[in-house]
């Protein structure tokens, strides 16, 4: 009785040991893809190279302490955008991670959802929702300056999904740290050249 | 026992969704869209089959006492080397079903399917058996799956038939998956039982 389970543990820890193996190169290559190209999507036209240049930046706000990875994208020396990376907490699946690239006067360019556990069909469809230019859908071209960032709901100006109040809420709550994100840390970047 | 039988027996005469209703948590989770049911049902017949083969191998090696971890193990063997191979090599489809794979581990169906057929078969017949019950509950799943797509969004395998507008969302909702398999069941007995 022992034995038999020992060796059929055995084979199987071997088995996992040798597919992870395996899969760590691929999976890893993956998402550096995924999220290259979501990077290339949301930025502006750059020539520099935004990954080597990351920085990470804290934000403070509502939503207590984020952690923020900024890919500057710089075209002729200049800062042309940028493209951040948080995540928010509040969604109704738990944790939405998405990518926002903003231009260099921080209006919206594009977006990516990179990670998230909505509901399929209502709150996963975040990332066709927020860019459909349709009533007060869209959040492309907008700059959280000077537009209110919160559901329509809680008296903003943006329409939330429907049927997917609590997503909408996240997802702009992660818009709003990225904006934070993006003018906190450009203007501290400048003041250091 | 032929295996015309035996795949036959899995795919009509004793579908796991619609006739033994196993497997209902990965059945009402995955089903918003005519793919999701699709691609979990497909991750289902993979280690259905994967898993049944090898139980039926190793059934004289293992004491009675000891088998539901045994099978335990090797079915979740199974899971996550398709997990990694399919974060590996399939990541959209990964990032759509993700969430849903490791939940296979639990599926009835799996356990069901090792004991009642597996242990007592030789892997030959165990073969087809995942692959009849596999067949069956990967077309049960995509079939639930495009008529709560089509209800709720007016989408099959995402091709537009008709305004979404008029969806009713219920049926992308919880309730809807409740709903919209009781009428299945309803019908498709109808339809055995003449």
């Amino acid at each position: 009785m022992l034995w038999s389970l020992t060796l059929i543990t055995a084979i199987a820890g071997g088995l996992l040991g040798y597919t992870n193996q395996l899969t760590e190169e691929p999976i890893a290559k993956a998402e550096k893809a995924s999220r290259e190209k979501a990077i290339q999507q949301v930025l502006p036209a750059y020539d520099n190279s935004p990954i080597d240049e990351q920085l990470t930046y804290t934000v403070h706000n509502e939503f207590g302490e984020t952690e923020t990875t900024i890919y500057p994208a710089k075209k002729d020396g200049k800062l042309a955008g940028a493209a951040v990376e948080c995540s928010n907490n509040t969604g109704y699946g738990g944790e939405i991670r998405i990518i926002v690239g903003f231009e260099a006067d921080g209006t919206i360019k594009d977006y990516q959802v990179l990670k998230h556990q909505e509901t399929p069909g209502l709150g996963a469809k975040m990332g066709d929702w927020f860019r459909t230019d349709k009533n007060k859908q869209s959040i492309i071209g907008k700059s959280p300056a000077e537009t209110n960032f919160h559901v329509t709901k809680d008296s903003g100006d943006i329409d939330a999904i429907t049927a997917a109040t609590i997503t909408s809420r996240a997802f702009l709550g992660a818009v709003r740290t990225a904006y934070t994100a993006y003018t906190e840390s450009m203007k501290g970047g400048e003041d250091h050249e | 026992m032929n295996k015309t039988k035996i795949l036959l027996n899995g795919l009509i005469k004793e579908n796991p969704t619609f006739v033994l209703l196993l497997g209902m948590c990965p059945t009402l989770g995955t089903t918003t869209s005519a793919m999701g049911g699709l691609g979990m049902g497909l991750s289902t017949l993979f280690v259905l089959i994967c898993s049944n083969v090898v139980i039926s191998m190793v059934k004289n090696i293992i004491p009675d006492k000891v088998r539901i971890p045994a099978f335990i193990v090797i079915i979740a063997t199974f899971v996550t080397i398709l997990q990694l191979c399919m974060q590996a090599y399939v990541p959209e489809l990964y990032a759509t079903l993700g969430l849903f794979i490791p939940l296979i581990v639990v599926n009835c169906i799996l356990l069901g399917r090792a004991e009642a057929f597996a242990a007592k078969h030789t892997p030959f017949e165990s073969f087809f058996d995942g692959l009849g019950i596999g067949l069956g509950f990967t077309v049960a799943l995509t079939l639930l799956g495009s008529v709560r797509e089509f209800l709720g969004t007016g989408h099959i395998f995402g091709l537009s038939i008709y305004p979404e507008e008029y969806g009713s969302l219920i049926f992308i909702l919880a309730p809807g998956a409740f709903i919209a398999l009781g009428f299945l069941i309803a019908i498709i007995h109808t339809f055995k039982t003449r």
